[in-house]
């Protein structure tokens, strides 16, 4: 059904495409590509140059702090935004050029946007009623499809409510049973947990995957908990700023951040502005020495809290004094402040940790840390 | 036991910062109350009292009279164009006031607000300049054959002008309030433009609207000034209800007047009454909307 170009010599001057069938075939999930998507509003641009790839099937997390873009390039995919410049690509065939109602794509808003003046029933059989009369199913059709749904998503019964009747969470899952009702090719959720307890987010996290798994939509969730992120995402897209800081998975965004930024948004690092000199690592005038090399210049020493030791008197370490403790989960949390410039580090140490004394020193050397050029 | 002349005086502070004494209480309660009495009900009692006071059949001749039915019927007609066109206008304009960020805008909302604050004869004598014999337009439309100034035209042009803002007044609050998201949401499960109106849009405005229209009814078959105007007071021709008993007035028809007064009275009543009506009957609804 695509329009192929096989051709090797593509030409850069864009030709018009052939006009493309637009039968597309509903529910089977298509990858999309993102080229250099730029999204200005009056003076901000939301997005700058953002490119991604998003595999068919793929489960992605946008994560980033408010105001990163999320939602904007959420919208634009959904066709509720159009781009400055740029491209966007579903399986393989222009999508700018489809309006909001061709893209099938079912988006989950941030509010969820239930329709106030229907019930559950309606609300979810809004897309399917919503079709021309030469695709629309049958009512009987349409009312097996909408139990079908309530079923998944677990509010079997509550059909007959208004949307003011049910809870933050039973929203939430009315508002997916009716994106997923059309059947769509992308499924976007705008930080479906948003407005939820950490308990009820927790729940429905772990059934977003399983439906996922069962459904298999190519699906966009945006969200500013990492925790999140990290649990449900195949891959994460880290945005700041408009800018795409680093995509990778899980295990790579937290293992190999590729900026300060990404270091301190997923996970917590401490990050302190250091040195090369002769091949040696300095914070201002004392050596470090955890085995760093490359050229000369300044760096930043980025590492988490539970990847440090404490070597005692051994020399070589970070030396600083402890100005607060408190309990972190399994270990015990310190707040070392570092040298003349007084920079904050966070390190853990285990429960049964001799307490410490506000104003003692400590001596900290980090196991595993990043490097970046500052 | 307790000696008075040592006990403490009780501090001020001990009432509760918003209430009054009693007395104060008391009177501002009467005034309110005595203030509506004597300038809302006592004239509308007086309206009804009038119009009776030559028995029924005086009435019932009063205003099956020829001209006073053909005041009826003009003033149905005007009615019957005006609000349709102001719904239609009004939801459009908050609409756009609502829904989109154009230049402008802060300058559009002001411009609805203009009949409400210009006086109904100014916007009548407007009329008269655009379309009357001597008017801009006049002599063109004359060669034409059409007449708008002291014809039917002008009273529905004039209504229409000083309803306006009624529906739009209506819808701009709430309509801003509610934002675009749900009829984002309609389009993107691939409702048409039109469905989403009608299926997402209306059933979210319905009550404003309705406040609105009946606003707008009551006014449009009220209004003096600016028809007064243009209508050119034409017996069983150009007069509306209003008109007509100010006619009567002018005759000494005073019970006449008060009859065909009474009618337009009553169309208040009633107004107010299906919008209390309203709200009653659909409260929780009405509440259910504002809360979400
Ligand atoms: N309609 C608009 N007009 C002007 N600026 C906008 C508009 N929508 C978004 N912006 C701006 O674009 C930037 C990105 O907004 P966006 O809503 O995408 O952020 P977000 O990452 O979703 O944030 P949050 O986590 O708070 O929802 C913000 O600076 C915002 O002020
Ligand atoms: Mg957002």
């Amino acid at each position: 059904m695509e329009a192929a170009f096989a051709d090797a010599t593509f030409p850069t001057v864009i030709e018009p495409d052939p006009p493309a069938p637009r039968q597309w075939s509903r529910g089977v999930p298509v990858d999309v590509t993102i080229e250099h998507v730029v999204k200005a509003f009056a003076e901000t641009p939301a997005l700058h140059d953002v490119s991604l790839k998003i595999e068919a099937g793929e489960l992605v997390a946008l994560l980033g702090p408010s105001g990163s873009g999320k939602t904007t390039l959420l919208r634009v995919l959904a066709g509720l935004e159009f781009p400055t410049s740029g491209r966007v690509l579903f399986g393989g065939e222009d999508a700018l050029g489809l309006s909001v109602q061709e893209r099938h794509i079912g988006f989950v808003f941030q509010s969820y946007a239930l329709f106030k003046s229907m019930k559950v029933f309606d609300n979810i059989a809004f897309g399917l009623t919503a079709r021309p009369a030469r695709t629309r199913p049958s009512r009987a059709k349409i009312r097996d499809r909408v139990l079908e749904l309530l079923d998944l998503v677990q509010l079997t019964g509550l059909e007959n409510r208004y949307p003011t009747q049910l809870s933050g969470g039973q929203r939430q899952r009315v508002a997916l049973a009716r994106a997923l009702a059309i059947e769509p090719r992308i499924l976007l959720l705008d930080e479906p947990f948003g407005a939820l307890d950490a308990k009820v987010r927790r729940d429905l996290r772990r059934w977003l995957r399983e439906i996922h798994e069962q459904t298999g939509h190519t699906t966009v969730f945006v969200t500013h908990d990492q925790e999140e992120a990290v649990e449900l995402a195949d891959r994460i897209v880290v945005l700041n700023r408009g800018k795409i800081e680093q995509i990778g998975s899980p295990d790579e965004i937290y293992d190999r951040p590729a900026s300060p930024f990404v270091a301190s948004f997923i996970g917590e690092s401490s990050a302190l502005p250091v040195r090369i000199e002769d091949g040696r690592l300095f914070l201002d005038d004392r050596p470090i020495e955890i085995g760093a090399t490359g050229k000369d210049g300044p760096r930043t020493l980025v590492f988490r809290p539970h990847d440090v030791e404490l070597p005692g008197a051994r020399p070589g370490g970070i030396a600083g004094r402890i100005i607060a403790e408190r309990r972190h989960g399994a270990s015990r949390r310190l707040d070392v402040e570092i040298g003349m410039r007084r920079h904050r580090i966070e390190i853990d140490v285990p429960a049964n940790h001799p307490r410490s004394n506000k104003g003692d020193r400590v001596s900290v050397l980090p196991t595993r840390w990043w490097l970046f050029d500052a | 036991m307790y000696n008075d002349a040592i006990a403490p005086p009780l501090p001020m502070t001990l009432r509760p910062a918003t209430t009054e004494r009693r007395w104060v209480r008391w009177a501002l309660i009467g005034v309110a109350v005595l203030f509506l009495l004597i300038f809302l009900l006592m004239p509308l009692v007086i309206v009804f009292f009038e119009a009776f006071s030559r028995g029924a059949g005086y009435f019932l001749e009063s205003i099956t009279e020829k001209d006073a039915l053909a005041a009826i019927r003009l003033t149905l007609i005007v009615a019957a164009i005006s609000v349709p066109a102001n719904l239609v206008f009004g939801v459009a304009a908050a609409w756009a006031i609502a829904k989109f960020e154009f230049k402008g805008k802060s300058f559009l909302i002001t411009l609805i607000d203009l009949p409400f604050s210009v006086s109904p004869v100014t916007s009548g004598l407007i009329y008269v300049l655009i379309f009357g014999a001597q008017g801009w337009l006049g002599p063109t439309l004359q060669e034409h054959g059409i007449q708008i100034i002291f014809a039917v035209p002008g009273i529905v042009l004039a209504t229409i002008f000083v309803t306006f803002p009624f529906v739009a007044r209506e819808l701009i609050p709430i309509m801003q309030e509610q934002g675009t998201r749900d009829e984002e949401a309609a389009l993107s499960l691939g409702a048409s433009g039109w469905r989403t109106f009608f299926r997402v849009t209306l059933p979210n405005i319905k009550w404003a609207l309705l406040y609105g229209v009946l606003l707008c009814n009551a006014r449009a078959m009220g209004e003096f000034g600016a028809v007064s105007v243009v209508s050119g007071k034409i017996r069983g021709q150009t007069n509306t209800m209003p008109l007509h008993v100010e006619i009567l007035y002018n005759e000494y028809l005073g019970v006449a007047a008060f009859a065909v007064a009474s009618l337009l009275a009553l169309l208040a009543m009633i107004t107010l009454a299906a919008k209390t009506g309203l709200e009653w009957r659909y409260a929780d609804e009405i509440a259910a909307q504002r809360k979400h």
